[in-house]
């Protein structure tokens, strides 16, 4: 491979990569933004929206549907389709539930303590995706071992798209993830600044109380927030599974860490800020990975990290903002 | 203030007293919380929360199958057995913490007379000492870390520190790592390898093995092209994948377990279009491994060293546990259930040499009995403790994946 061919490469994945972290961190940054809480479930929400999508493509029959004889390739991206939809509304409709239940009531609680709660929503959504895990399903190796990883089908065909003889690889899952992200952020975008509810978010982010006098609904909006949020982190998940091949009980860990800082070094409540923050640290990872080693990825991550806190500490594209955590 | 000072004052009057009365009869003291009990308690410490508890309920299993074959008893004293989970959902995977706990439940218990632990060589680091100061004999069915028992392979302080006492409580009855990296790298050169990546998940276990394997590699004139720690957490191992390419490795050993995301790095090296071989050590001989990387990344790309052979091979008594097992459990034992049964099995046949001579069965005499034995005739052949408290056994298999199964494919003594 050529110096070129690699960094090419490098940024294909760091591109695909980063954009399911961005995903994730539209999500924590669209909460955060509203309600002031770091969602720290948000990662679990997405782990069981993997858990989902593994459940649904057993139920299919992954065998029957992937068989390349038995159907074309549409129906794989209608199958990935249909897996991001109804990923992303069990986890948006997962997300607004937990807010209803456990956050709401916590609302004018010490902002503490709603960061506590979280930690706690956390840990029981863990504990259900370890249940889940031991499902006697053949797509979960028979429910066996709960905890081991699981593999995921491949949904979309794997073959190299510049040919098995070039040294780049691009596959039809990096093309998926450009196709499905990339609309998804558009549409969040246009939503929020064009849209009767899209204003009333930016009205409620800015001041909840004004917000209120103004005569929005700001519980009505809350919901919305916590329901687009987890819709996008289902979305992300099913990208993430059909990407990486595995699933396990422990993924939402890495990416809602990986996903937390994209929107702290986007500048957190500000949406542009989350996806340029995932696509950066997709690509730091990818470039630490090749141009300096592995195992000081993490370190390279975080060091970079906080070098933007210290020079612009509200983050890339953060506003100067009241009273932070 | 009266009431947290009445409350220290009983504190120290509960926490003198058994020191009161152990000052003043030490012997009947001893004797009345050891030898006169009426139970003899064994543990096991090995994870169960995380991807590698189906290999943990496989070893507990051929444990409690030991203890079943003497009747669930020596002479009048009953056998209690104890499965302990040394790992945590945080971590799916062992955890420091939980390990150390279950050391001083075990020390804190005057019934427990042998610990049998653990899966992970990193965790054995936080038991040893604990127990080895407190006299407790430890058997381990799957640590394969050299350092854990012999000078020259892990820091400058291994063994010793493990050893506070100054006596040696560890036994093991796996093969250790010296000679599973070794027989790796030969085995890439037999495959007509050249140039090899080293990897490792920067694990007791998993860098332990992955540094011998490189020294092997580089003694018998493979090129080593790169050496890296992964993160075993990350989501992908993409972007490493093509550094190695870049690099023209035609062999990747892996220094990990299914655990640390042997599963993914398999997946990732064909999806990132690397043509190498994979190789990795015992930590990933388990169903969990085939399941977590899947078939179409692991047939005949992937080859797993195990110290031992594969269970359905095993001959003599290792065939009668073969069948006993399938017969009382109806599934195939994952590779270290022999080991499990094994580590049981010696301990048991200490406490009954203790019993046929009279001696008082406690944690000292188990512990010293232990350590005697020779030419011991077990499921894994004949085999005895040296020295460093090592199985004198060093069969190694290379085995791979085929229709989603292991299969040997080499052995060596």
């Amino acid at each position: 491979m050529t110096e070129s061919e690699v960094f090419l490469q490098q940024v294909i994945y760091g591109l695909s990569n980063g954009m399911i972290i961005a995903l994730v961190a539209l999500g924590y940054t669209m909460v955060y933004g509203i309600v002031e809480l770091i969602n720290f479930a948000h990662g679990d929400v997405f782990t069981l929206g993997g858990f989902l999508a593994l459940t649904i493509v057993g139920a299919l029959g992954a065998a029957a549907i992937l068989d390349p004889n038995a159907a074309g390739e549409s129906s794989h991206w209608l199958l990935l389709f249909g897996l991001v939809v109804g990923a992303g509304l069990f986890c948006g409709v997962l997300n607004m539930t937990i807010d209803k239940v456990v956050y709401k009531p916590l609302r004018r609680a010490p902002k503490l303590t709603q960061l506590v709660a979280a930690i706690g929503v956390s840990f029981i959504l863990v504990n259900i995706a370890l249940f889940w895990g031991g499902v006697p399903m053949e797509s979960f190796g028979g429910g066996n071992a709960a905890a081991a990883p699981k593999d995921f089908p491949e949904i979309l065909e794997g073959s190299n798209l510049l040919g098995e003889e070039s040294n780049v690889v691009l596959r039809l899952e990096d093309i998926a993830i450009f196709a499905i992200t990339i609309p998804l952020m558009v549409g969040l975008t246009l939503f929020v600044k064009k849209s009767r509810l899209g204003r009333g978010m930016r009205a409620t982010a800015q001041n909840p109380v004004a917000a209120k006098l103004m005569g929005i609904d700001t519980d009505r909006v809350i919901s919305a927030t916590f329901l687009i949020g987890g819709f996008l982190g289902g979305a992300a998940s099913v990208m993430w599974s059909v990407y990486n091949n595995t699933i396990s009980f422990q993924m939402g860990f890495r990416a809602g860490m990986d996903a937390f800082t994209a929107a702290v070094l986007g500048g957190i409540g500000s949406l542009p800020g989350a996806m340029l923050g995932g696509i950066l640290i997709g690509l730091i990872r990818a470039m630490s990975d090749q141009y300096i080693e592995t195992r000081w990825t993490n370190v390279v991550v975080f060091g970079v990290l906080i070098l933007i806190l210290v020079f612009r500490p509200s983050g890339l594209l953060g506003l100067k903002q009241r009273e932070k955590v | 203030m009266l009431t947290r000072r009445s409350l220290s004052v009983l504190a120290l009057a509960a926490l003198l007293s058994p020191a009161a009365a152990l000052g003043q009869s030490p012997n009947g003291a001893n004797r009345s919380a050891q030898d006169s009990q009426d139970i003899i308690k064994i543990v096991s410490s090995l994870p169960r929360t995380g991807s590698a508890n189906a290999q943990t309920t496989s070893m507990v299993n051929g444990i409690k199958m030991a203890i079943a074959e003497v009747g669930g008893a020596i002479g009048s004293r009953k056998i209690v057995y104890e499965d302990w989970d040394d790992a945590s959902p945080q971590r799916g995977n062992w955890d420091p913490a939980i390990e150390a706990q279950n050391a001083d439940k075990a020390i804190g218990d005057p019934t427990v007379l042998a610990y049998i632990g653990t899966y992970n060589s990193g965790a054995a680091k936080i038991s040893m000492p604990k127990l080895n100061a407190a006299g407790i004999v430890m058997v381990s069915p799957a640590n394969t870390a050299p350092g854990l028992t012999k000078e020259g392979f892990g820091e400058a302080n291994e063994p010793a520190v493990y050893r506070p006492s100054g006596r040696i409580n560890y036994f093991r009855v796996v093969p250790t790592d010296d000679v599973q990296g070794a027989v790796a790298a030969d085995f890439a050169k037999e495959l007509g390898k050249k140039k090899v990546f080293v990897l490792n998940d920067r694990e007791v276990y998993g860098k332990g093995v992955a540094t011998i394997f490189e020294k092997r590699a580089r003694e018998i004139g493979l090129e080593v092209v790169g050496v890296d720690g992964i993160d075993p957490k990350a989501s992908n191992y993409k972007s490493l994948v093509t550094k190695m390419k870049q690099a023209g490795a035609d062999v990747v050993y892996f220094g990990g377990t299914t655990q640390t995301n042997a599963g993914q790095l398999a997946k990732d090296i064909v999806a990132g279009g690397l043509r190498a071989t994979l190789i990795v050590p015992d930590g990933c001989y388990e169903k969990a491994f085939i399941e977590a990387a899947g078939n179409r990344a692991l047939e005949g790309r992937v080859y797993i060293t195990f110290g031992g052979v594969d269970p359905e091979k095993l001959e003599g008594k290792g065939k009668e546990f073969y069948e006993n097992y399938m017969k009382a459990y109806g599934d195939k034992p994952e590779g270290y259930a022999v080991y499990g049964y094994e580590a049981a099995k010696v301990v048991i046949a200490a406490m009954q040499r203790l019993y046929e001579a009279g001696t008082p069965i406690t944690r000292a005499t188990v512990l010293e009995e232990v350590g005697r034995t020779k030419d011991f005739s077990g499921a894994l052949g004949t085999w005895s403790f040296d020295a460093n408290g090592d199985t004198t056994n060093r069969t190694f298999s290379v085995n791979t994946v085929k229709d989603g199964e292991f299969t040997t494919v080499k052995v060596v003594n």
